[in-house]
């Protein structure tokens, strides 16, 4: 079904990472020598689980042919944002240095993408909202990206793989989330992977479409880590967005977490109520894509497993394609729960939104 | 409901329990640092003999990385899934108000009330001088 | 729901207690000594010289410990010593008779086939497992069907003992470890499924402690146990994705595989987000030709220990509405510390005709038992 509203917020679209040459602007004298000496700077860094050419990538009539006139912005502003009549989108450009070993490297070309986000998006599109993007190589790197860019209202969230190299959760990455936690940022874990590892228990699949299945029980594992680490309670102001996920994974999820701490509880005391109470306060879920068939009932039958109104964040995922039309909402979705999903929630997820007209004017003065 | 004569107090010292039968139902009588407290012995959960389980100290709820224990000795693992229940009021310490072990009254009765009877007094012979622990059920 | 789960004063439910078929039973080697009179003397040697050599970094202890008497419920311990699983007359005592269990199926864990790198020595203990089950087993307890335990990573030697142990019809299915060293759908294992299927014996996919060497949860490796439960779960989902997506089933149309306390709640999630992702992506797997939800529920059976215990009865029903009830079989996982008891393990009144089809009806017609 479409919106059947003006002014939701979209809290997850795309836009392709930006080719090197155009980072080399914002890059200092020793980095820029570094990528066109060793010709870094000739290839597009994209993410191997984020392959542009895949068809889910670019939904069909979302994809520009070579002579089509105008930007990719200018396709998302009226593709997207006009199309679905959203006041706000939260765009996450995601690069491929986050999966780079050389930890000073990343956080260079990363410094370049942010402030590139925030010069050629950010700044031309007062609709749009951005997500600061770090590597976790070298988590002090990581805190001081999000301390250079605390003071920009137009960024709204951290932005991390959901599959790195460690569990999430672990205590080696809380300065990072301590940083986000004090600036008022949520920490956003998009589906993707740094293949570090291989993405599932049994070792390496062999098809992309099983990496792509294959994402939803690596949401579960950094979920149930975050919650085992106790860093929801270390952490008390801090949320976590998790983004195209497929969100029907998340009533089994909570099943099974509450049944286990009735057992498990003593080797984690730190976590002191059921945890789907935890995660219901603290983690919220973008809408697309959504694992259901096309049948309301079923998806009626999903919303009251889910046994909260206040986890979904509206979401088109533009330009991916889990949808075809204007039907970003999956039928079944009842009216009053719609205008929480893309309006409530989402202002109360970001703090930052809650601050209106004035971001967007700080916004203009950055620029 | 007749009220059964289990043990002397004498026999179930503090920190010890043991499980008694009455009339075909198991019950565990604990003896908590003096109190004397009954369960009937199985899990509300899975049906698991539960007071065969561990008798265990709180772990408390703590920050991250920390762990301490207090009140030894007043709760009850269970053997099977390892739910926790607190022997004074049967309650599971995660889910209290929907999870209840089956509390059994209990009280301590001194011998010379006793033999005035009518009490069931399974295989004891009451003598005036002792403490007895008596179940109701 | 506020309310007792299990009233302690109710009569038994006796309907539960009548004729069930546990999918999930464990019997273990008091030690590897119990195995000799079936191991040829140079890996008799072996054990005692050179021992089980494993993919973890702690010798004969999970590096992530279990919470409840290593992972074994706290009473089934026989008095006489040894691990939870090794006595018969503990399991007919404590197991078998009281809970009317008409036929137990084995899942034999804990001698490390399933984690021995040698390959030649997991499969000098595969065939010893096997004459052992029979032996001390199943032959004074003719109740327990046994599962044909094979050296997984080398399916030539996997093939041969198949072969060997299918000839007697005790044994009801191979029993395999989702934790393999690579997808259980690739290639290197087709021999495996070509020889189920030749002998018309499913396939039981049941977690090990130890794996092939990936981190367990596919997002780095897990710190606590709650963590590594839940992998149980996630594990399942890749092997049955794999399976799927390798074109296993449209190979082996005859083969059938039963997924072994790796839950069941997450199967209907998971079929759907497989069919979105495979109407995307067929260019890539044109050797699958239907949607992949069809060969979940056409070729996967499930168990149900450890029982999802959803705070709405309505949850777990619609669950099972979607996953279809000709496809969930009672285990109880015996004598593991999350042991499901038949009497108590759903929280939710079932009609007769769901009673008999998840305790007893489909395992019976799955498995061709009597």
């Amino acid at each position: 079904m479409k919106i059947p509203f003006k002014g939701a917020v979209d809290c997850d679209l795309h836009l392709s990472a930006p080719r090197m040459s155009a980072l080399l602007p914002y890059m200092d004298e020793y980095w820029s020598d570094q990528f066109s000496n060793r010709h870094i700077d000739r290839f597009a860094f994209t993410m191997s689980s984020d392959n542009p050419i895949l068809p889910l990538q670019w939904r069909p009539d979302w994809k520009a042919g070579a002579d089509e006139p105008g930007s990719e912005l200018d396709r998302l502003r009226s593709r997207a944002l006009d199309q679905f009549g959203s006041s706000i989108g939260i765009v996450n450009v995601i690069h491929g240095a986050i999966a780079l070993y050389h930890g000073d490297m990343a956080a260079a070309i990363l410094r370049a993408v942010n402030d590139w986000t925030a010069d050629k998006v950010l700044s031309q599109e007062s609709r749009l909202r951005g997500s600061i993007l770090v590597s976790l190589q070298d988590p002090a790197l990581a805190v001081a990206e999000i301390e250079r860019l605390a003071g920009n209202p137009g960024f709204v969230q951290v932005l991390l793989p959901v599959i790195g190299e460690l569990t999430i959760g672990r205590r080696i990455y809380w300065p990072v989330f301590e940083a986000a936690s004090r600036a008022g940022l949520p920490i956003c874990l998009h589906a993707g992977s740094l293949n570090r590892h291989a993405p599932t228990g049994v070792g390496w699949p062999s098809y992309y479409v099983e990496d792509y299945v294959s994402q939803s029980a690596g949401f579960e594992a950094s979920l149930v880590s975050l919650l085992a680490e106790g860093v929801f309670q270390k952490f008390p102001d801090l949320t976590f967005v998790l983004a195209e996920s497929g969100v029907t994974w998340m009533p089994s999820f909570q099943w099974r977490q509450d049944k286990m701490w009735l057992g498990v509880r003593t080797e984690l005391p730190w976590i002191d109520r059921m945890p789907r109470e935890i995660i219901r306060e603290r983690v919220r879920l973008t809408l697309q894509p959504f694992d259901a068939p096309p049948d309301a009932a079923i998806v009626e039958r999903l919303l009251d497993h889910l046994g909260s109104d206040e986890m979904l964040l509206f979401s088109t995922d533009y330009p991916h394609w889990h949808f075809d039309g204007d039907d970003v909402v999956p039928d079944g979705f009842p009216t009053d729960l719609l205008r929480k999903i893309a309006i409530d929630n989402p202002h109360a997820t970001y703090g930052r939104l809650r601050q209106g007209g004035e971001a967007t004017k700080s916004l203009e003065v950055t620029a | 409901m007749i009220r059964h004569i289990v043990a002397k107090t004498a026999e179930i010292p503090a920190g010890t329990h043991r499980i008694v039968d009455v009339s075909g139902r198991q019950v565990g009588v604990f003896n908590v640092n003096g109190e004397f407290f009954a369960l009937l012995n199985r899990c509300p959960h899975g049906g698991a003999e539960l007071c065969k389980g561990a008798v265990t100290a709180l772990v408390q709820p703590s920050g991250v990385g920390q762990y301490a224990v207090s009140r030894k000795g007043e709760f009850l693992r269970c053997p099977w899934h390892g739910w926790e229940f607190e022997i004074r009021s049967g309650q599971s310490y995660c889910d209290p108000a929907r999870i209840k072990a089956r509390k059994i009254d209990v009280a301590v009765e001194r011998g010379e009330e006793l033999v005035k009877g009518p009490y069931v007094a399974e295989s004891y012979d009451v003598t005036v001088e002792d403490d007895y622990v008596v179940l109701s059920l | 729901m506020n309310q007792q789960l299990v009233d302690p004063l109710r009569p038994e439910d006796k309907r539960a207690a009548a004729s069930i078929v546990d999918c999930d039973v464990h019997i273990t080697a008091r030690s590897a000594v119990d195995l000799y009179p079936w191991l040829p003397a140079r890996w008799r040697e072996h054990v005692e010289t050179i021992g089980a050599h494993v993919r973890s970094g702690v010798y004969n202890q999970e590096p992530h410990p279990r919470m409840m008497a290593r992972g074994m419920r706290a009473d089934a311990y026989p008095e006489e010593g040894g691990p939870a699983g090794c006595s018969l007359p503990l399991l007919q005592r404590q197991h078998l008779d009281p809970n009317g269990i008409q036929f137990g199926m084995l899942i034999a864990l804990g001698r490390g086939i399933f984690e021995e790198r040698n390959q030649a020595f997991a499969a000098a203990l595969s065939t010893a497992i096997n004459n052992w089950q029979l032996e001390k087993w199943v032959d004074p307890e003719p109740r327990l069907m046994p599962a044909i335990i094979v050296p997984q990573e080398d399916a030539e030697v996997a093939v041969a003992e198949i072969e060997r142990c299918a000839a007697d019809t005790r044994f009801k299915q191979i029993l395999i470890s989702p934790k393999s060293l690579e997808p259980l759908g690739r290639k290197r294992y087709w021999p495996i499924y070509a020889a189920a299927e030749r002998a018309g014996l499913p396939l039981a996919f049941h977690p090990a402690a130890i794996g092939g060497g990936h981190f367990s949860s596919g997002a780095g490796s897990p710190t606590y146990y709650l963590e590594e439960h839940n992998t149980f779960g996630t594990i399942t989902q890749a092997v049955l994705t794999s399976l799927i997506f390798e074109g296993v089933f449209e190979r082996f149309p005859g083969l059938k595989v039963v997924a072994v306390e790796g839950g069941f709640t997450w199967a209907p999630m998971l079929g759907w987000r497989m069919d979105k992702y495979w109407s995307r992506l067929r260019a890539e797997v044109p050797h699958v030709t239907r949607p992949p939800s069809e060969y979940l529920r056409s070729h996967i059976w499930f168990t149900t220990q450890p029982m999802e215990e959803t705070r709405k009865q309505a949850h777990l029903r619609d669950v099972i509405d979607w996953l279809g009830w000709d496809r969930l079989m009672f285990s109880s996982d015996y004598p593991h510390w999350d042991f499901d008891d038949p009497r108590y393990a759903f929280k939710m009144p079932l009609s007769d005709e769901e009673r008999r089809k998840v305790f007893h009806a489909n395992a019976k017609v799955l498995y061709g038992l009597p």
